[in-house]
């Protein structure tokens, strides 16, 4: 236990390298999320054809093939790319499926009558979309965006098969070597269990500020 | 296609459909140079020379993916059926009116739930040797894959059964059943049915999660991927075609997942209205199921 204390700065540098790899990863995600999403939403058929490629090969691939392809496959492709840069760009692309889809169900949950409304009163369709249905969308986002942000902190774990230092990498190291699994996870575990409940709290303040009754 | 959202557009006129006409060809053109810029880039580096792709029509290496992939779906079906029952019991256990059971499900649910699965590997990796438990290789793998999907099924288990309509539990109560002959005989019956698509994602999920096995050197699909790509050293072929195998069972899994979500007519009785279709699948997800 006191070897735990005294190394505890090598598990909390793991933390710190969890919570950046999340905070540039998730922007990341967003960035490409919408952009898919808005393809699969558009009237262009070749675009929607494409995203909904490109949404249906990241969801039913492990995330750990698409992290190790992009790592240890972006050498063989010419581009060297750092290490947690890589990540980031695995976590960042894989998960910008997950914020397509949640992009897309978001609009789509926006009920008929109120876009109907909308160009009864004669607004045009950009009007439709920046006034009446963009702002439902995003405040019926906030929850499952909320999810992915967790979703993609627990999946920057997957950097320690890779050789990145974050959380549980840096716990795994320490056990191997220190010897201590039980204080170590614990730990880990409760740095965790910080993040997850963290955002989960948050999310759910959010979303009750912004949630629409109908 | 559904996904569009049709009453967002107006039926579009002459301009409109010639705009969109170009903004076709556009597209078209955009998405062509995308592909052919990475056809070029892999050219470029020599990627695309015969030599590099012939191992993945030769027998050997075939047949050494396709045990891998047997590893994966024995690993991921094991997983998926002993989760399901896990998951089951520990959703009733968190729905108990007992405090003493709930409260403990409810905790073990939560910290599955919140830890990513890999660090749950490693445990039992690395941490449970050391008390001089040695698992096989296989269970390594497995139980942290049960532990993490159970707990996310266990949620699922518990929504289920809080969305069926109260006067089931009251009819059961009616007619005397006690608690636990409601849930096996009333509630279950139902859930499980309207969870049927829940539970082909489940098994998806654990296919994915068996991927894993490339952490513990467990030579399943992804694993045997990383040798035959590190023995004919083409990584990224070998990757390309294993990222095929996984893509083409998990969207044909999912296909039959989407098949069972139809809301089914037949069984409705016509007096009463269809259920609402969720119009936010994406919403229901609980968290955990990605990876």
């Amino acid at each position: 236990m006191s070897v735990l204390f005294a190394h505890l700065g090598e598990l909390l540098t793991g933390l710190l390298t969890t919570l950046e790899l999340a905070a540039i990863a998730f922007p990341l995600a967003l960035v490409i999320g919408t952009l898919l999403g808005v393809c699969r939403v558009s009237p262009i058929g070749p675009l929607r054809a494409a995203a909904g490629f490109y949404v249906h090969c990241l969801r039913n691939s492990p995330m750990l093939l698409v992290m190790v392809m992009v790592v240890f496959g972006l050498p063989y492709l010419g581009a060297t790319v750092p290490l947690f840069g890589s990540v980031v760009l695995g976590l960042g692309l894989y998960f910008g499926a997950y914020i397509c889809e949640t992009v897309r169900s978001g609009i789509a949950g926006v009920p008929l009558g109120q876009i109907e409304a909308a160009r009864a009163i004669g607004l045009t369709f950009s009007g439709v979309l920046r006034q009446v249905v963009l702002p439902q969308a995003f405040r019926s986002m906030v929850q499952p965006l909320g999810n992915i942000l967790i979703n993609v902190c627990l999946g920057s774990a997957l950097g320690a098969a890779v050789g990145v230092q974050e959380l549980t990498g840096s716990a795994r190291q320490f056990n191997l070597d220190f010897a201590q699994p039980i204080p170590t996870f614990i730990a880990a575990v409760i740095g965790y269990l910080l993040i997850t409940l963290t955002i989960g709290q948050l999310t759910g303040v959010v979303e009750r500020k912004v949630r629409i009754r109908r | 296609m559904k996904s569009r959202s049709p009453a967002l557009f107006d039926e579009l006129g002459p301009r409109g459909q010639k705009r969109l006409k170009i903004a076709t060809v556009v597209a078209v053109l955009a998405l062509i140079g995308i592909v052919g810029g990475a056809l070029a880039q892999l050219a470029h580096v020599q990627q695309l020379t015969a030599r590099l792709w012939e191992p993945l029509i030769e027998w050997s290496n075939i047949r050494y993916l396709l045990q891998g992939l047997l590893t994966t779906l024995e690993v991921g079906l094991t997983g998926a059926a002993i989760s399901l029952v896990f998951g089951t019991l520990m959703g009733l256990g968190r729905l108990s009116t007992h405090k003493w059971v709930s409260i403990p499900c409810a905790g073990l649910i939560e910290l599955f739930r919140a830890i990513p699965l890999i660090l749950l590997v490693y445990f039992f990796l690395i941490g449970l040797p050391m008390f001089g438990w040695n698992l096989p290789p296989f269970w390594v793998l497995t139980i942290p894959i049960v532990l993490h999907a159970g707990a996310v099924f266990a949620e699922i288990v518990r929504a289920g059964v809080n969305s069926l309509d109260r006067g089931q539990f009251d009819a059961a109560a009616a007619i005397g059943l006690r608690r636990g002959q409601t849930m096996v005989l009333v509630v279950l019956p139902q859930v499980f049915r309207a969870l049927r698509p829940a539970l082909v994602t489940q098994v998806i999920r654990t296919l994915k999660e068996s991927s894993l096995g490339y952490v513990v050197g467990y030579p399943e699909l992804l694993r045997d991927g990383q040798v035959i790509g590190e023995f004919n050293a083409n990584f990224v072929q070998t990757y390309a075609f294993t990222a095929v195998i996984y893509i083409v069972i998990n969207f044909g899994l999912s296909r039959v997942a989407e098949l069972l979500d139809r809301p089914k007519k037949v069984r409705r009785r016509p007096d009463r209205p269809a259920p609402d279709p969720d119009p936010e699948p994406a919403a229901s997800q609980p968290a955990g199921t990605l990876v």
